[in-house]
């Protein structure tokens, strides 16, 4: 989708995704997903699951650790996006933005991609691919399972 | 917090600025000119002003203002929550003066976005470049301000079967109050096919579910009851209030997107002021986009969760309907500076002392003015009276 030709006839290249600068909380999840693996923190003292992540578990306060999560989940709700000015998300237009569910429980926003805008529905099963955005640091877009398997 | 006596929080005067379109002010101008026109209704002067509320998006932002208008205050408050700010900056204020810290707080707001950003807001970023710290995680996705909201009301939409006309049905009834008020930037009626037809900006938000963008500002006095008793105008009691949020910037992080923080403040401010949902004889609540009316109402117990849609239809939002609400046209159709708040206490207010003009809500004595500020991120409600109980 970041490759679609600019709706606008504007000449200049396209500009890429923005990326992440990876701190001390978000290292480990940005960096696992350079590494196409899509990660999320469990409590150590309450098995809660949880993203984003944080220093502590957000149910019990307790100690976190870094699970592999399965990668698939359920479209919680999305819009198509039909109007954004800023670069290089106009290029993109129109484009789904959506809250996914995962299967683990933790619910991420992300770009539901690989299937036409109209396609996408509340329920809808879908499945992680993973983006490189920098030399540290991929993120989790989500495609229709149908369409990825 | 019982107040010492006399100390009874009140509203004594209130103004608006000048709107929608503002191309010969500053940004400070206009809260000196809705500065100067609150204190002259509440019959005092920049000399009788001890406290001072505003807020902006830059640090420090109240104690510039304080600095333009050459203020020099014992108290200052900029509590910044987005668009629910100024229910929360009164609630505050009506704390330090019902505490005894401060005698007279001028509240103000004042914007010139229409004129310094044009039409852009809401419908930009998602790039990350304004994200802090943990606001990246939704900020690398292309999502608009608009987008938030349409998610919100997809969602709605699934759960609940509201349909894309009863959200319109909000934004036509907010512009036939607009058409009533000479200052509204929009006031050609709309009907319901003509919001639906409008062009989507993120489904299932089309453009007239959207707030105007205007250059505007407001400003209000709180005192106690007993300086008030000596000023020309009745005083409106500040009955109760509270304020909540959920999140900041990641919507990811909210709970349910169909449950908004006004249903954590709005049952509190309700029991602090001693009244129910059908005790509301009119309401001023934030209308970003149809959709926040739509949770806002459900959210503050005027009809049940889920049946907001239902409570919006058939002009349940005008004068003479269910629960008339933004007698001034609103975000919607009248202005929105951006944190639109502010408007929400002077029409309140204006509503209380029988100025509404032709949308004035006959014997009005309770009014409710509810903020929501971010990305259904805050919420404050203010309960209003015209007695004092």
């Amino acid at each position: 989708m970041t490759d679609r030709a600019p709706a606008t006839g504007d000449e200049r290249p396209p500009k890429p995704r923005p990326a992440p600068t990876p701190d001390a909380d978000s290292a480990p999840y940005w960096t696992a997903g350079h590494e196409g693996r899509l990660v999320i923190q469990r409590c150590t003292s309450c098995d809660a699951r949880q993203l984003y992540p944080r220093d502590r578990c957000l149910v019990c306060r307790g100690p976190v650790e870094w699970v592999e999560a399965s990668g698939r989940g359920s479209v919680y709700s999305f819009t198509v996006i039909r109007q954004n000015y800023s670069r290089p998300f106009r290029d993109w237009i129109p484009y789904v933005v959506a809250l996914v569910d995962l299967e683990e429980g933790p619910r991420v926003m992300t770009n539901i991609v690989g299937c036409e805008p109209d396609a996408v529905h509340i329920g809808m099963a879908v499945r992680a691919q993973f983006a490189t955005v920098s030399d540290e640091a991929g993120i989790a877009l989500f495609t229709p399972v149908a369409a990825a398997d | 917090m019982t107040p010492r006596r006399g100390r009874r929080a009140v509203i004594a005067g209130v103004a608006t600025s000048d709107y929608p379109h503002l191309p010969h002010l500053s940004e400070h101008a206009v809260h000196g000119q809705a500065a100067d026109r609150a204190l002259a209704d509440a019959g005092l002067t920049f000399a009788d002003v001890d406290g001072f509320a505003t807020t902006g998006f830059f640090p420090m932002y109240a104690t510039g203002v304080a600095e333009y208008l050459g203020l020099h205050p014992i108290y200052f408050d900029e509590t910044n929550s987005g668009g629910s700010s100024f229910e929360v900056l009164v609630e505050h204020a009506a704390y330090a003066v019902e505490a005894g810290a401060v005698d007279v707080v001028l509240v103000t707001y004042g914007s010139v976005q229409l004129s310094q950003m044009g039409r852009r807001l809401g419908t930009g970023g998602g790039g990350g470049g304004f994200a802090p710290g943990p606001a990246i995680y939704d900020a690398l996705w292309g999502n608009t301000l608009v987008g938030n909201y349409a998610m919100a009301a997809r969602r709605h939409m699934h759960e609940f079967g509201t349909t894309p006309e009863q959200l319109a049905a909000v934004a036509v009834s907010m512009r036939r109050h607009a058409a009533t008020n000479p200052q509204a930037q929009e006031r050609e009626p709309i009907t319901v096919d003509d919001v639906v037809s409008s062009r989507l900006v993120a489904d299932p938000l089309h453009k007239l579910d959207c707030c105007v963008i205007s250059d505007g500002g407001g400003a209000c006095i709180v005192t106690t009851e007993e300086r008030a008793a000596d000023l020309p105008r009745d005083p409106i009691y500040i009955l109760g209030a509270a304020h909540a949020t959920t999140h900041h910037l990641n919507l990811s992080a909210m709970p349910s997107l169909t449950v908004t923080p006004a249903a954590q403040c709005g049952p509190v401010a309700f029991a602090r002021a001693g009244i129910t949902p059908a005790d509301v004889d009119v309401a001023q609540l934030y209308d970003s986009f149809t959709i926040t009316v739509v949770l806002t109402v459900e959210d503050l117990g005027f009809c049940a969760k889920g049946e907001g849609g239902a409570f919006v239809e058939g002009g349940g939002l005008e004068v003479g309907g269910r629960l008339p609400t933004n007698t001034d046209g609103g975000g919607l159709s009248a202005c929105h500076p951006g944190m639109r708040g502010m408007f929400l206490i002077v029409e309140a207010v204006r509503q209380l002392r029988g100025e509404g003009g032709p949308t004035q809500v006959p014997d009005a004595r309770i009014a409710v003015a509810h903020g929501t500020g971010g990305m259904l991120s805050t919420g404050a409600t203010l309960v209003l009276g015209r007695e004092a109980s």
